[in-house]
């Protein structure tokens, strides 16, 4: 009998040389003759352990981290394709790894686990039992189950997702759209990435009930163009998923049609923005939209459109399949279920960490990730992407939770946390941050576009030591008026990490500690 | 190879045929288009927007405006060999900057440039997607992570060796 072994195609595991340890495992096993089952498997998300091999054995999957082509003779004589786990890079079980057995994967359960691209195993493993579900259904009561469930939106604003789906159930339209915001552009996150290559058919799922429940005969996932292998695993399922009627005129024998295209961005990430991708989809510049009215209601091509994040339309299968209550239970407050957290940057032990929301930072950055990559103290994290704020080690404690982080004038946003150690300066960060808004903005309004181009200049001053109390005072009345007076998020926040950044560290900015707090 | 104007027009035309399979050219289909024309020539051809244009019944001003938008699309044709350095804050963690300098250094190259003889061009990109396995960087269509100024070394002689091999 065959020995099956995983190695991941994740796009994380390839770039860290996976290929060449498939092709390696694979000319071995036959120089030694030994027969081998190769599957590419998707990522488990324990990204620190990549390419992370797994062997197949009557207890489980054993694992082997950071396997290099230069290792593969080595675990063969370690006899590794028999299950010994003497080699040095063993891992034990792999469900067994604290990392993996200390989270709840609702979202990501099948990560890892399954071959990406086989709908067998997809529904093998629970898939497809929501929309099976669902086309039992009417659209009011698919709602009513996502309203129940508690689901925000899992892309940074966090709007309830039943009540989106219900302003487009009960829009009039003649053709109704689903969009999926794909366009994973902030620095920090991964987990959209990890599901459209790991786990694709889970997304389209999501997306297929979204459409029975407001009526919707098509949809768009918009994938940024830096994520080629997402796009093509996306491509596949799709073909796959219209072959076996569950996507096309009648889906899952439910005579109601769901078509589904992919479209792939091309390098603006103001296209993140859900307005400006719409623009994007319609072939335009992606500018954005002065809303009202609501993409819900006059949306792609003017239609009523639902437009939501990869990770909430993710969320929507195991939600149908074990009901609101089932997913209302995890969390704390009025932030339900769990959140995808990516922890990322200067981290011992960065991944995917899935868990119900109410964990602290500290836990994350210690408990799971290990403390700094560098084994420097850690200074800062970002939470929230590139428009999210510096939180200094007095907040660590906060729990992730949506309300929690608003209160400390924070954003939990898409749960991306990136660690920066002691060596990093804020002051130039901030600087990144407009810099940033300033390459990146779609410049239709004046705040933001002129706005983050004088951030540049007046933190240039500062860090130039340049009439800096001025400057300071300066600074602070820009950062007002762009987070006041811009069109959307992208103006709109870029002073969140640019402020907590002066106000949690103002010695790097050339401030006395506690100088300008109250402002 | 740089195809000449009558091909150009010719894989221009082939590609509009091909989306409008579904009767006449939306605007929507704009990007789709475009993506074509860059994966097959490596670059938007400035000359093709007249045709562009009247194919999609838009002013040259609104397709040139598309084309200007998006940081993807180039309008000169590429260097044989594109590395993008990762810029986020991710890699800025794990010794991105140090990491762009000694790129910058190894090829003789500043960003947004070419090298002289048209064998590099070294760009900024705003997340690759592997910020808990950072600094990462794309040599042409291939994401690399954790690299450390050795490691790109590396990567650049494998590929020295493989162009060699192609001639």
């Amino acid at each position: 009998m065959s020995v099956r072994i995983h190695v991941p195609a994740d796009s994380a595991a390839l770039a860290l040389g996976a290929d060449d340890v498939a092709s390696a495992i694979r000319s071995e096993a036959a120089r030694r003759g030994i027969a081998i089952d190769l599957v590419r498997n998707g990522t488990r998300g324990l990204l620190y352990l990549e390419p992370l091999v797994e062997v197949e054995t009557p207890d489980g999957r054993i694992g082997f981290g950071n396997v290099d082509e230069s290792d593969v003779a080595a675990l063969f004589d370690a006899g590794f394709h028999d299950g010994e786990s003497t080699h040095r890079l063993a891992l034990g079980l792999v469900e067994d790894i604290p990392y993996l057995a200390r989270q709840t994967r609702l979202t990501f359960a099948r990560c890892g686990i399954t071959d990406p691209l086989s709908l067998a195993d997809y529904e093998a493993h629970g898939g497809y039992r929501g929309l099976r579900q669902a086309v039992t259904m009417t659209g009011a009561d698919i709602v009513a189950a996502v309203t129940a469930s508690g689901l925000r939106g899992r892309g940074g604003a966090a709007f309830h997702t039943g009540i989106k789906w219900n302003t487009v159930l009960r829009a009039p339209g003649y053709q109704k759209y689903i969009v999926c915001n794909a366009d994973e552009g902030d620095s920090g996150t991964f987990a959209d990435r990890i599901v459209m290559e790991s786990d694709p058919f889970v997304l389209i799922e999501g997306m297929t009930i979204a459409g029975l429940a407001v009526g919707a005969t098509r949809g768009f996932i918009y994938v940024r163009s830096e994520y080629p292998h997402a796009i093509a695993a996306l491509n596949h399922a799709i073909q796959t998923a219209t072959r076996a009627g569950l996507l096309g005129a009648n889906v899952a024998g439910s005579g109601r049609a769901f078509e589904l295209e992919v479209r792939k961005g091309a390098g603006a990430y103001i296209c993140g923005e859900e307005t400006a991708l719409l623009e994007s989809i319609e072939g335009k510049r992606g500018v954005v939209r002065a809303k009202p009215p609501l993409p819900a209601l006059a949306g792609l091509f003017g239609q009523p459109t639902v437009i939501n994040n990869v990770l909430s339309l993710a969320s929507v299968p195991v939600i149908l399949d074990k009901g609101a209550q089932f997913y209302q239970d995890f969390g704390m407050g009025r932030s339900r279920g769990t959140l995808p957290v990516q922890l990322a940057g200067n981290i011992k032990n960065g991944g995917l960490i899935e868990l119900a929301f109410g964990v602290t930072l500290r836990e994350i950055m210690y408990d799971y990730g290990g403390g700094s990559a560098s084994g420097r103290p850690i200074k800062a994290v970002q939470v929230g992407g590139p428009l999210g704020a510096y939180l200094p080690p007095s907040q660590w404690d906060t729990p992730l939770d949506y309300e929690a982080f608003a209160a400390l004038w924070a954003v939990l946003g898409h749960g991306g946390i990136v660690v920066h150690d002691d060596s990093a300066d804020m002051a130039k960060l901030a600087r990144y941050a407009m810099e940033f808004c300033a390459v990146e903005s779609c410049g239709k309004c004046t705040p933001c576009r002129i706005g983050s181009t004088r951030g540049v200049e007046v933190i240039d001053k500062i860090r130039a030591g340049t009439e800096r109390p001025q400057q300071v005072i300066l600074l602070r009345s820009l950062c007002d008026t762009m987070l006041n007076g811009s069109l959307c998020a992208m103006g709109g926040m870029t002073p969140y990490p640019v402020l907590s950044a002066l106000n949690h560290f103002p010695q790097d900015f050339g401030q006395v500690a506690g100088d300008e707090l109250a402002a | 190879m740089k195809p000449d104007s009558t091909e150009t027009r010719r894989i221009i035309g082939d590609i509009l045929a091909l989306h409008a399979h579904e009767g006449p050219l939306g605007q929507d289909m704009l990007l789709p288009v475009l993506h074509a024309i860059q994966d097959r020539l490596g670059f938007i051809p400035p000359d093709a927007v007249e045709g562009l244009a009247q194919s999609f019944n838009l002013s040259r001003a609104e397709v040139h405006g598309v084309i200007t938008f998006y940081h993807y699309y180039k309008t000169t044709p590429p260097a044989r060999c594109t590395v993008q350095v990762c810029r986020a804050e991710a890699c800025q963690s794990m010794g991105g900057d140090a990491l762009l300098s000694h790129v910058s250094h190894a090829l003789g190259c500043d960003l947004h440039a070419h090298t002289p003889d048209g064998s590099f061009a070294l760009e900024p990109v705003y997340c690759l997607g592997q910020c808990a396995t950072a600094p990462a960087i794309m040599i042409n269509d291939a994401v690399h992570a954790r690299v450390t100024p050795q490691r790109f070394d590396k990567l650049v002689a494998k590929l020295s060796t493989k162009a060699e091999e192609v001639a």
